[in-house]
């Protein structure tokens, strides 16, 4: 397609033409109507004129005769700018009058007619056009008056004329604004189109240019913008999700694969075998396990489970997990503790919640008891809090034990990172991941902040449950 | 018992029918939906093991139509989908039990024998197993002359062992049924629960009650049988 056939392609072009038409049509309309009403205006004026002339001239007939209206005639005709005459006998013989030749049968018809005729005093001239009334005297006499109509003709021209110029010209500016506002417009979607042909062609990283001047382009792009980068996070988390099963997955599955070929190398009796087959069924259930918190982060990152919202009432959820941990927190030494406001309702899928929290509580209890009686004389003591702030529910689990570095942080809140010191703990080191992934589910955070000593981690929620992104 | 299993994949559905057959059950099997409603129809079953997603019908609308025709037989769905929304549709269509693939043949089983014997319906007010009294009307709970006193939830999570006596009852079913999770609490929670709840009936007695079955969870019993 070449450059142009692209312009003449583009929907502003087609729009500018449409209203090129539209308006060149109400510009020669208005120019009809104008120069149709001027020359009524005129032939008003030329009737007025020549109804009164004709009364006039047909009183002084009255009066005095053919004589006196010949006389009257001619005396007229000697004024410049005169009206035109013509006084002729029955037969048609000509009188008096400034007008010489008329069109045959012009003085028989009694009335309004519109006729060329010549001068008296250039017979041979061109032909003029007048507008005259040919009145019956008493007598037989019969008696035209009327007026040049070159006037009108003249004004009538210059008015159309007038016209056809402005349309020209509306054309002629209609069809280079048209143009002008194509080839903006299309350089826009071009740079647009460039811009998807990149992304699609798989660098997701790229962005649609926003000018920064607030129309209709710039919020198009802005929120195609938005979008990529809901894709991309998407895309990085799906990636990030296979590279994890592919490293994290791969190792207990070897494991497993070579605990079962080694059982049958060197496996003796039924003992020895069935050993090593509750070790793999073992190992195969913690697989799944991993494997069901990796799918169901995946989904709540995905925003699927976004779809099964509800109002329930936080502290109700912290009691209930704090209920049932309470044994194991008791078994480990480990005091369990709830603090809440009274009934703190919010929006959002309560079994998730549920789980994100128990997640938080396990964590807790798992590295809590460690070293804090060693760092400080306190007992070891894990709270689950349930406190409403603004719009905002704050659904923490505090401890007192060792707490995580500043550095490492933001860290572990990765899939699968577990720190150093706690890889001799049991889990998938997913929980996390899975409470953040479920936080951002809900339009909220994890935060990890510093219980001085020990770990508080919050889950942020909107009271309202999550929202769609605004619009720009 | 007997079992009608409706899967497609066919190495799932000869292992569940063996190892059905294995512990004493009757099970036949049924590799489709129509074929699988026709049998369901047809024969008197205990129990109807149906995976989801099915040639031919899928699996709850078999389930549906069973229900519309008044057929009552317990459904336990198998599905590969184990998310909380897909087990709340299982059991809108009329399943009485969902459990998500991949499951332990214990689980399966334990849930199997719980689903035959709902159909008896067993409501009593007073559960008891040898010596151990539960008064589901009063919450007291006895064993032998003495009163044992127990948490609110402790009492739940008993009356569910009573009420299955003599089943066993996975840790999955606990969390389920006793505190309404349906998730994995990732630290086996449960087992303290329990270890507490038999420290106050079964300490000081020459006769445990709470035994733990290995590889699959607890049951309730009179271990005199």
């Amino acid at each position: 397609m070449t450059a142009l056939g692209k312009l003449f392609r583009t929907t502003a072009f087609k729009l500018t033409l449409v209203y090129l038409f539209v308006f060149a049509l109400f510009a020669a309309s208005l120019l009809g109507y104008f120069a149709w009403n001027t020359r009524r205006l005129i032939t008003d004026q030329i009737t007025g004129t020549v109804d009164a002339e004709i009364t006039g001239l047909s009183e002084q007939y009255n009066q005095g005769g053919i004589r006196r209206l010949v006389f009257i005639i001619d005396a007229r005709t000697r004024r410049p700018g005169s009206s035109l005459y013509l006084v002729t006998t029955f037969s048609g013989d000509r009188l008096a009058g400034n007008v010489g030749i008329v069109p045959e049968g012009v003085m028989q018809r009694v009335g309004w007619t519109e006729t060329a005729y010549r001068r008296l005093e250039d017979p041979e001239g061109h032909e003029h056009e007048a507008l005259a009334r040919v009145f019956q005297l008493p007598g037989g006499f019969r008696l035209l008056v009327g007026r040049d109509l070159e006037e009108r003709e003249r004004l009538f021209d210059v008015v159309m004329t007038a016209g056809w110029w402005s349309i020209a010209l509306v054309i002629v500016l209609g069809i280079a604004g048209g143009f002008f506002v194509a080839r903006r417009v299309l350089r826009r979607v071009d740079a647009i189109t460039e811009t998807s042909r990149t992304i699609m062609a798989g660098d997701l990283s790229g962005r649609l240019p926003v000018a920064g001047s607030g129309d209709e382009f710039d919020r198009l792009g802005v929120n195609l913008n938005a979008m990529l980068e809901r894709i991309e996070g998407l895309i990085k988390g799906f990636k990030e999700v296979s590279d994890n099963i592919a490293h994290d997955l791969k190792t207990p599955l070897t494991r497993l694969r070579n605990r079962s070929e080694e059982a049958l190398r060197t496996g003796k009796g039924e003992a020895d075998y069935r050993a090593a087959l509750q070790t793999t069924i073992e190992e195969s259930d913690d697989l799944i396990r991993t494997f069901n918190a990796l799918l169901l982060i995946a989904r709540a990152e995905s925003g699927e489970a976004s779809t099964h919202m509800s109002e329930f009432d936080a502290a109700e959820v912290a009691r209930g997990l704090c209920e049932l941990y309470d044994p194991l927190a008791e078994e480990k030494g480990v005091m369990l503790r709830v603090e809440a406001d009274g009934p703190t309702v919010l929006r959002g899928n309560r079994e998730l919640v549920s789980q994100a929290l128990a997640n938080l509580v396990d964590n807790a209890i798992k590295y809590a008891g460690k070293g804090s009686a060693a760092a400080n004389s306190a007992s070891a003591e894990i709270v689950i809090g349930a406190q409403s702030e603004g719009e905002q529910v704050r659904l923490s689990v505090a401890d007192n034990g060792p707490g995580i570095p500043d550095a490492d942080r933001s860290r572990v809140v990765e899939r699968f990172v577990r720190l150093e010191q706690s890889r001799s703990e049991p889990g998938s080191g997913l929980g996390l991941s899975l409470a953040s992934a479920v936080a951002h589910l809900h339009g909220g955070d994890l935060k990890l902040e510093d219980n001085r000593p020990g770990l508080k981690a919050v889950l942020a929620l909107p009271r309202s449950g999550p929202r769609l992104p605004n619009p720009a | 018992m007997r079992l009608l299993v409706v899967e497609d994949d066919r190495d799932a559905a000869d292992y569940i029918v063996r190892a059905f057959r294995e512990v004493g059950h009757v099970a036949d099997q049924a590799p489709d939906g129509e074929e699988g409603l026709a049998l369901a129809l047809d024969r008197q079953y205990d129990v109807l093991i149906v995976d989801r997603m099915l040639p031919k019908r899928d699996g709850l609308s078999v389930i549906g139509e069973l229900r519309a025709k008044g057929v009552e037989t317990p459904v336990l769905i198998l599905s590969a989908l184990g998310q909380v929304d897909d087990r709340v549709k299982g059991l809108r269509a009329g399943g009485d039990d969902y459990l998500p693939k991949p499951y332990s043949f214990s689980e399966l089983l334990a849930r199997v024998e719980v689903l035959a014997r709902r159909r008896g319906g067993r409501e009593d007010t007073v559960y008891r197993v040898a010596d151990l009294e539960l008064d589901r009307l009063s919450h007291r709970v006895t064993r032998g002359e003495d009163e044992i006193v127990l948490q609110p939830r402790e009492f739940r999570l008993l009356e569910y062992l009573m009420k299955h006596a003599g089943q066993v009852v996975t840790r999955t079913m606990l969390l389920e049924n006793v505190w309404d999770y349906h998730f994995d609490p990732q630290t086996n929670v449960i087992d303290v629960h329990i270890s507490r709840l038999r420290s106050k009936i079964d300490k000081g007695f020459s006769q445990p009650l709470l035994h733990t079955i290995r590889g699959a969870g607890y049951m309730i019993r009179d271990g005199a049988r």
